[in-house]
């Protein structure tokens, strides 16, 4: 294997990739490692979606019609997990691989070897992860963040594997920021200080951080799990001495970095798009850098805000609502800014630019139902109901995945060199930003209503806003499978794309022919 | 790659820090402890009672007590009354019954808990048999004692506490010593 | 309010937007306590300060994207900072947050009140119903959901309280101060009512605290809010409010019902004694038709000696004897004579006369056959 990854970087320069197979699976390319991120993360949505129309179309009406309980709780937990580890953080990874290079001028990754094997730990975690849908006890079905001792003494068979899934999920994770911090850090052209990279590059050195930090101690929770099961511990078993409370002070220190870790990325491409598409310079870029830091910062110390009716004494609820509330203000910074920098601009609306508006104005209503979270008194009756599902996925979906779909639509003609079908992508937004809508702000309704999350069934007064919450569903899951289309025919052809398609865009990336040859900035560029 | 060096520096450093967070998710047990036994959290109560106490005559306070059997225990496991009146700083004592209904000797572990939370650091157990787990052969019952003071700088508006416990089958896990216990 | 899927888009629309308005409920409801009214304030001052804030950010982000385009000839200002303006909108939303926090920090010391109070109740999570325990009243019980089977599956139409009706509520007086001990036996539960903004969580081996005092009368539904494995979505709960007398009737009710219990299963009975007292109640109730030997008087009044029912499982047998026989002089003795009075006289007649069955049946079974069929 040495032999075939070895000699990049030397003498052949000009030699394009390998052929066949065998390209994929021993590449050391950060561009042929990204577009295995982005397949692989593509087609987890597609399972983890799949997993969401199952309990949609369950919840489509009142009663149990198409799923057991037992069923559909491994269908909530495999829908989570699989959105989390398997769509969102590989997309966010993928994207690091083809563009951090190329915009800080890198020849590569740092570590293009530990890059190739982070990448293969995926399918193999998420095969072992997936497979023990078809056990007999059947798979995980304990909600993603596993709560012990649901997950523990009353675990199915499974959760060994699911245990070492995410072992391996971890471990991908942990090498992957490792290598993103080494490139930033080690690789960047001669004259790009820190303050001159783009935020994307910013926003994942940070994420990069993040992932560091907390990804280990997700491993030490789930290490304590095992050992639990099968090494006679008590950790989270009250009959040994334990705590269950304690699991869930160790998942969320790590649960909630970790859904910083799904945004931040996000905040950092939408600051190239936004620009871009307004012709103007990019408002507050100091303050950008400083409030994703702050952000960072404070998401290790609001983790038991996911645990104000667990019994914490006053004080501790009182910090946590009050360290959680700042976290507006850095967020809130951002948002400013990004509506500063559209203000007095020159814009157009290509497809990257409406998902990228779509981004701020929805995850800032997925930000607001996080203020109203954050209040403990109030977050009694929202905790554990749909109201918190509605919240989550404002911020994930057009958060995150609104962040991926606006990234994909504003670098493809450089991964492919040619255009996209600009109204076919216009018409992708609009079918999934109306059926993203439709899908979960009812949700906020029924949250307050009084209907709990992870239930496969509810009272008749719920029906309604249920049944249009499944339309939208089904009608955003659908939208996606026509993205692959959008995505395929980019691929197999389309107007050829110039070197810098968007002319308000900014960046070393659009110094580089598109496509993107296979290597590039071999010679370090020079920035001024 | 200009400076390899330092990118293996960087590396070993980073790679460091990942041991050391995975250190630290395993030292956030004690921590926690440590946390729990300061503030109360969870109810977990206060350590061993050292020193002497003053009776406060001045007032009361109302001490319920609740038994719980884990989902699959079958032992009886109550406690004789169900609340005491005491004065802080006062020694008190309650007895706690247990029978084992089986024909085989099992093992079990009572564990406490105590409401409200800013109470729970304010309450010191000088005995308990939840310090110890507890072996019953067939048909044996016991009573067990347990002795607590509640301490003088208990907060004011603290009127009544709640003392849990929670009995837990552990023969699985510890094997009863056939017949001959140090009972 | 059973509704049928419609194939067609426009019919199944038709269909939602004429259902009954009730059903499209949009908001939290302010609750029965001081509390719960509280926090309902609180939620809708923070809901209404979001969306001013919400109306001034994205009406700027709607005032650029209608005026600012490059349709309109726009040429791009190049401004990218402004330190006053920025200074300004990390001051300002921060003062905001302090004006959210100082409400809420009032509310939550209220809800944090750990006065006196007047009825205790140890509420215990089971894997899928919950227990409740009156403290120092002897009287506890399960509260089991009620639902049937057959609606769940669709076989039958669903009721207006569709998995969110109890067996056995929880009954509270109006006006006390309840405290509420919150556990649980197996896994992590958490205890959920709306109406009370009451939410804890029942954790194995912890015992948690919570209280309300309830305004007006009434039935209050909840439901579990804490995955805790299969049938999460099937342990309602449900709290019965009653005035303070007739609270007190009620849990006067309980607490004979308890000392019954109570009475009948601290005597063990054993089948030597159910014969000999069974052999009395049969020589009063049963012998004038079934006659002395259990031969009956066939066809009317059939044999005991022998008989399927006597010699049959011993829940049917009882079963005939608490119920009668409709259509036949088999009367119903459930409301006829004791507990006692019933196990004795059925386990005599399984071994009287040579039925010799060898089994018993005790007055604890008869009780709680008679506490179930009086749900």
């Amino acid at each position: 294997m040495s032999a075939v990854i070895d000699d990049h970087g030397h003498a052949d320069h000009a030699h394009g990739p390998a052929k066949g197979l065998m390209r994929w699976v021993l590449t050391t390319n950060h561009k042929d490692i990204g577009t295995l991120y982005l397949w692989f993360a593509f087609s987890m949505f597609l399972l983890g979606g799949s997993f969401a129309m199952v309990i949609r179309a369950e919840l489509f009406q009142p009663g149990l019609q198409i799923v057991q309980p037992e069923f559909f709780n491994q269908m909530t937990t495999m829908h989570g997990l699989v959105m989390v580890f398997g769509a969102v953080m590989p997309a966010f990874v993928g994207l690091a691989n083809w563009m951090i290079p190329l915009m800080i001028g890198a020849p590569d990754m740092a570590l293009p070897r530990m890059n190739n094997f982070s990448f293969w730990l995926l399918p193999a975690a998420f095969l072992m992860l997936v497979s023990t849908l078809f056990t007999e006890g059947g798979g995980p079905n304990f909600g993603w963040t596993f709560y012990a001792p649901l997950s523990t003494t009353y675990a199915p068979e499974s959760v060994t594997f699911f245990i070492f899934a995410i072992h391996l999920m971890g471990i991908s994770s942990i090498m992957g920021a490792i290598n993103v911090v080494a490139t930033i850090l080690n690789l960047r052209a001669p004259g790009m200080t820190l303050m001159k990279m783009p935020l994307f590059v910013w926003t994942w050195l940070i994420t990069a951080f993040l992932l560091i930090a907390v990804m280990p101690v997700l491993a030490g929770c789930v290490t304590m799990m095992l050992m639990d099961i099968h090494f006679g511990t008590s950790f989270f078993s009250a009959a040994g001495g334990g705590d269950p409370v304690l699991f869930q002070h160790v998942f969320w220190f790590f649960g909630h970095p970790e859904v910083y870790i799904m945004i931040l990325p996000a905040f950092g491409a939408v600051s190239s798009i936004i620009p871009a598409f307004s012709r103007k310079p990019l408002f507050g870029y100091t303050s950008m850098v400083y409030a994703t830091a702050a952000i960072a910062f404070l998401s290790f110390i609001v983790w038991a805000h996911h645990m104000f009716v667990v019994g914490i004494p006053l004080v501790g609820e009182l910090f946590f609502m009050y360290a959680t509330l700042l976290i507006a203000v850095p967020t809130g910074v951002k948002v400013f800014n990004w509506a500063s920098t559209m203000w007095q601009g020159s814009l157009t609306f290509e497809t990257p630019m409406l998902f990228a508006v779509a981004f701020v104005i929805l995850f800032s209503i997925g930000g607001f139902s996080g203020l109203m979270l954050a209040i403990a008194p109030a977050d009694f009756q929202y905790q554990d109901t749909y109201f918190v599902v509605a919240h989550f996925h404002y911020v994930l979906v057009p958060g995150a995945i609104f962040g991926i779909f606006a990234s994909a639509y504003y670098w493809l003609p450089k991964w492919t060199g040619h255009m996209y079908d600009e109204t076919l992508g216009k018409l992708h937004f609009w079918l999934s930003f109306v059926g993203m809508n439709l899908a979960f702000f009812p949700m906020h309704f029924v949250g307050l209503a009084g209907m709990p999350r992870r239930i496969p069934d509810y009272n008749l007064q719920f029906a309604d806003f249920n049944m249009v919450s499944s339309i939208g569903a089904f009608m955003f899951g659908t939208t996606q499978i026509f993205f692959l289309f959008i995505v395929i025919k980019t691929i197999r052809g389309g107007e050829p794309a110039p070197a810098k398609p968007w002319d308000g865009a900014e960046g070393l990336e659009w110094s580089v022919p598109s496509p993107a040859p296979y290597h590039t900035f071999t010679t370090p560029p020079e920035v001024k | 790659m200009a400076d390899s060096i330092s990118l293996k520096k960087l590396v070993t450093r980073l790679l460091v820090v990942v041991v050391a967070m995975f250190a630290f998710g395993f030292a956030l047990v004690p921590i926690y402890d440590v946390m729990c036994r300061v503030f109360g959290i969870n109810g977990k109560t206060a350590g061993q009672y050292e020193g002497e106490q003053i009776v406060d005559e001045s007032r009361q306070v109302r001490v319920q007590f609740l038994s719980t059997n884990s989902v699959d225990m079958v032992w009886d496991f109550y406690p004789k009354a169900d609340q005491l009146v005491v004065q802080p700083g006062a020694v008190n004592e309650m007895v706690f019954v247990a029978h084992n209904p089986t024909d085989r000797p099992m093992s079990a572990q009572a564990v406490p808990s105590i409401a409200p939370s800013n109470a729970a650091a304010y309450f010191h157990k000088t005995e308990c048999f939840c310090f110890t787990q507890q072996v019953l052969q067939p048909g044996e019952r016991i009573e067990m004692p347990m002795r607590f003071i509640v301490d003088r700088d208990m907060p004011k508006e603290v009127k009544h506490l709640t003392l849990s416990y929670t009995l837990f089958d552990i023969t699985a896990r510890h094997p009863p010593v056939a017949l001959n216990t140090d009972r | 309010m059973t509704r049928h899927p419609h194939v067609w888009m426009g019919l199944l629309l038709w269909s939602i937007f004429s259902q009954a308005q009730a059903a499209w409920t949009v908001n939290m409801a302010p609750g029965a306590t001081q509390i719960s009214n509280a926090v309902f304030d609180l939620h809708m001052t923070i809901f209404w300060i979001c969306v001013v804030i919400g109306i001034i950010v994205f009406g700027a982000m709607f005032w650029s994207m209608m005026m600012h385009r490059r349709s309109t000839g726009q040429n791009a200002a190049n401004f990218h900072e402004n330190t006053r303006v920025e200074i300004l909108w990390t001051i300002v939303p921060f003062l905001i947050l302090v004006a959210m926090a100082v409400p809420a920090t009032a509310t939550l010391i209220k809800m944090y009140d750990s006065s006196e109070s007047d009825i205790d109740i140890q509420v215990t999570g089971y894997q899928w119903k919950w227990h409740y325990k009156y403290l120092g009243q002897d009287v506890e019980f399960f509260s089991n959901l009620a639902t049937p089977a057959e609606q769940i599956n669709n076989q039958s139409a669903k009721g207006e309280h569709y998995l969110l009706e109890v067996d056995k509520p929880l009954v509270l007086p109006v006006d006390a101060k309840v405290r509420f001990l919150v556990t649980s036996a197996d896994v992590i539960h958490s205890w959920w009512v709306p109406a009370f903004a009451v939410k804890r969580d029942a954790i194995p081996g912890f015992v948690n605290e919570a209280w309300t005092r309830v305004d007006k009368p009434g039935l209050y539904r909840g439901q579990c809010a804490e995955l805790c494995g299969k049938d999460h979505g099937f342990m309602p709960i449900v709290v019965e409010v009653k005035s303070k007398p007739d609270y007190e009737a009620w849990l006067a009710e309980r607490k004979a019902e308890a000392a019954q219990l109570k009475e009948l299963t601290s005597k063990e009975w054993t089948q030597q004694e159910l014969i000999e007292r069974g052999d009395k109640v049969y020589h009063t109730a049963c012998v004038a038709c079934h006659q002395a030997e259990g031969q009956g008087l066939p066809p009317m009044f059939p044999a005991l000696k022998g008989s399927k029912i006597a010699t049959g499982p011993v829940a049917d047998h009882l079963n005939i004897v608490f119920h009668g026989k409709p259509g036949t002089s088999m009367a119903a003795f459930g409301k006829q004579l004791s507990e006692v009075d019933i196990a004795a006289v059925v386990t005599y007649e399984r071994n009287a006369w040579g039925n010799n069955k060898g089994d018993m049946v005790t007055p604890k079974q008869v009780l709680e056959l008679k506490q179930a069929e009086s749900q």
